[in-house]
């Protein structure tokens, strides 16, 4: 598999580079372990031995009551019911935008490599540069369209009784991580589809197969891959995104986690609780965690994907 | 891809040359187009529209709220002045410094980091199954989880100070998360930590790419371990040297949430990088006119380095 040939691999070498080279790696491994481990432990113990304990040890009486304290008492800014609320915030915003951008995603990269017109290049390039941009460069035309959608919304209340979403902080956000995250999922399918064979969609097409039917019964049966790369891209990316949800449901009880997460921390009222805010930390990185430990093969894919080619 | 393009131009004409079609046959026809449009419409609007919309801003006098009356570039020149003739050192000195600090230490360190480890899980190694994901978990948090974890463990009053004080080091003085003059290293530190590991698994998939024949010649040759790696591997690993850079230059500029969760800014902003000038300025201080143009600044700078990458990288793709 490997193509580098080592000095270990060659028979009657030294054991001595063997030894460092373990050791190195060990050695960096728990350095990246420890920041995560020091969460962890911290979360499991009571505030006295936090105070007069040592950061490394592990928990004397191992408790989950910090856990059970974040999820349902701890203190955002001045209301005191815990993290839950705004945990499934970030589920309600996460589900319909990643679900709904990794769609548009295929459908534009199907487009994008069987069905090429003339100027395919450039939509690409333009779409594809979308990614990198810094958002501070959309933030407030943003904010001030969405600030429209309000009002919008307040008049069909009136006229209608409905808002239909309009305003609704969490739509807002679905919105704002579709439109930002296409660049992506196109780049994804693109890329894939590139190298699925267009002989099968010819042949589809000779079938007499229409458009949507290539794309059903052709496309996405072998798209399984890249399906669950762009899920998982897109899932982590805005589950864990704190520009736009700050900007966008910076306060009140429609904060997604990450900006309930930074609050919960910032929150100086009272004695500051460690280890629940290391637990309501834990809470709010475990999706994304299990994901990757769940998934971990597909989750580099996926950012070498969107790192390496364009 | 030679062929695939090669399909398609065989089956456009086959499309397009019957002026003769019915309704419906022109539908299909114009069917992909419209699948796409929507997408496309979205970008030239939120992405395009709006960037356009910000450097109009940028040239108004919008303070709390924006004005569209355009002055002139007087936005840019209070940057420029607070950038050259500010003494003491303005929030948008002190940002574009912390962000040549960070930018340069944050690129550098990762590369080498990722490089190095990348290198040594080369080499045959027994459970590096276990191994490289501890180094890329990192990357699937969120900056905001690793502000909060860092912030703990650099505080000096409860992390690493305190545990080396424990253990009898007790001259051990570490609180540059309060300093004001080196909390910037600290959000170079987590930011290392974050994303090293990916740096390490862009190489390490270099190295897996690299034509072992290469290498047994060379080792043939006689050259050491050493040499190997210097004159011959490291040199063929320069496309991912440059895809590694362009990434987390990119990243570099974009960071934002980090200092906001590991510093909440620094001492008095000591620890903002320009996406939290833009941020603060725009929302909090009610100088829109000043923050849309320090996002201007920011997005060219970004421009300045990913365009020509993807312009290159699109062309090749065509060949």
């Amino acid at each position: 598999m490997s193509a580098i040939a080592a000095p270990g691999r060659t028979p009657g070498s030294s054991i001595v580079p063997r030894i460092v080279i373990y050791g190195l790696l060990v050695f960096f491994a728990l350095i990246y372990l420890i920041p995560f481990f020091v969460m962890l432990v911290t979360s499991l113990k009571t505030m006295p031995e936090i105070q007069h304990g040592n950061m490394l040890a592990l928990p004397k009486a191992p408790t989950l009551d910090p856990w059970v304290r974040a999820w349902g008492e701890a203190c955002v800014g001045l209301t005191c019911e815990g993290i839950h609320g705004y945990f499934w915030n970030s589920i309600k915003m996460v589900v319909p935008a990643v679900a709904i951008s990794t769609f548009l995603g295929a459908l534009n990269g199907y487009v994008l490599t069987k069905w090429r017109f003339k100027g395919h290049k450039l939509v690409f390039g333009l779409m594809l540069f979308a990614c990198f941009i810094p958002f501070q460069a959309v933030l407030l035309p943003m904010a001030t369209v969405l600030g429209e959608f309000g009002q919008f919304g307040k008049f069909l209340t009136n006229t209608t009784g409905f808002t239909f979403g309009f305003g609704n902080p969490t739509v807002n956000l679905v919105f704002v991580h579709v439109v930002y995250g296409l660049g992506f999922t196109t780049l994804f399918f693109r890329n894939y589809y590139e190298a699925f064979p267009t002989e099968l969609v010819k042949a589809a097409m000779v079938d007499g197969a229409s458009f949507f039917q290539i794309f059903r019964r052709v496309l996405l049966p072998n798209s399984l891959p890249i399906i669950v790369v762009t899920v998982i891209y897109q899932f982590t990316n805005i589950w864990n995104d704190f520009l736009f949800a700050s900007a966008y449901a910076g306060s009140g009880d429609v904060m997604p986690m990450t900006v309930a997460l930074n609050n919960v921390v910032n929150t100086s009222t009272g004695v500051v609780e460690y280890n629940v805010n290391m637990a309501a930390a834990m809470i709010a990185a475990m999706p994304t965690l299990l994901v990757y430990i769940l998934a971990g093969r597909y989750f580099v894919r996926g950012l070498m994907a969107g790192a390496v080619k364009g | 891809m030679a062929l695939s393009t090669h399909i398609h131009q065989e089956l456009l004409p086959v499309r397009s040359s019957a002026p003769t079609k019915s309704m419906r046959a022109r539908m299909q026809d114009a069917l992909p187009k419209l699948v796409l449009a929507p997408s496309f419409a979205i970008t030239l609007i939120f992405v395009y529209g709006f960037i356009l919309w910000t450097i109009y801003l940028s040239f108004t006098n919008s303070k709390a709220f924006p004005k569209y009356v355009l002055t002139d570039a007087r936005a840019y020149q209070r940057l420029w002045r607070w950038t050259f003739e500010s003494d003491p050192p303005s929030s948008w000195y002190t940002s574009i410094t912390n962000m040549g600090i960070f930018g340069v230490l944050y690129i550098a360190i990762c590369l080498g980091l990722g490089l190095l480890i990348a290198i040594l899980l080369d080499q045959k190694i027994r459970g590096e199954g276990v191994l490289r994901p501890i180094y890329l978990y990192p990357m699937a948090l969120s900056f905001i989880v690793t502000g909060v974890a860092w912030k703990w463990f650099l505080d000096p009053g409860l992390g690493l100070e305190q545990t080396l004080h424990q253990w009898g080091w007790t001259s051990f003085h570490f609180d540059w998360i309060k300093n004001k003059d080196f909390v910037i290293y600290t959000v170079v530190i987590a930011g290392v930590w974050q994303a090293s590991g990916f740096v390490m698994a862009m190489f390490l998939a270099g190295l897996r790419g690299i034509d072992s024949e290469i290498v047994k010649a060379s080792q043939i040759d006689g050259a050491s371990t050493f040499q190997l790696y210097r004159r011959i591997i490291i040199p063929l690993l320069r496309p991912v040297f440059l895809s590694a850079l362009i990434v987390l230059a990119h990243m570099a500029i974009k960071s934002y949430d980090l200092v906001v969760a590991l510093t909440s800014g620094g001492p008095g902003g000591s620890a903002w990088l320009p996406s939290n000038f833009m941020y603060e300025y725009t929302f909090k201080r009610n100088e829109m006119a000043v923050g849309s143009a320090s996002a201007v600044i920011m997005l060219a700078t970004i421009s300045a380095i990913i365009v020509p990458y993807l312009y290159s990288e699109l062309r090749e793709k065509s060949r």
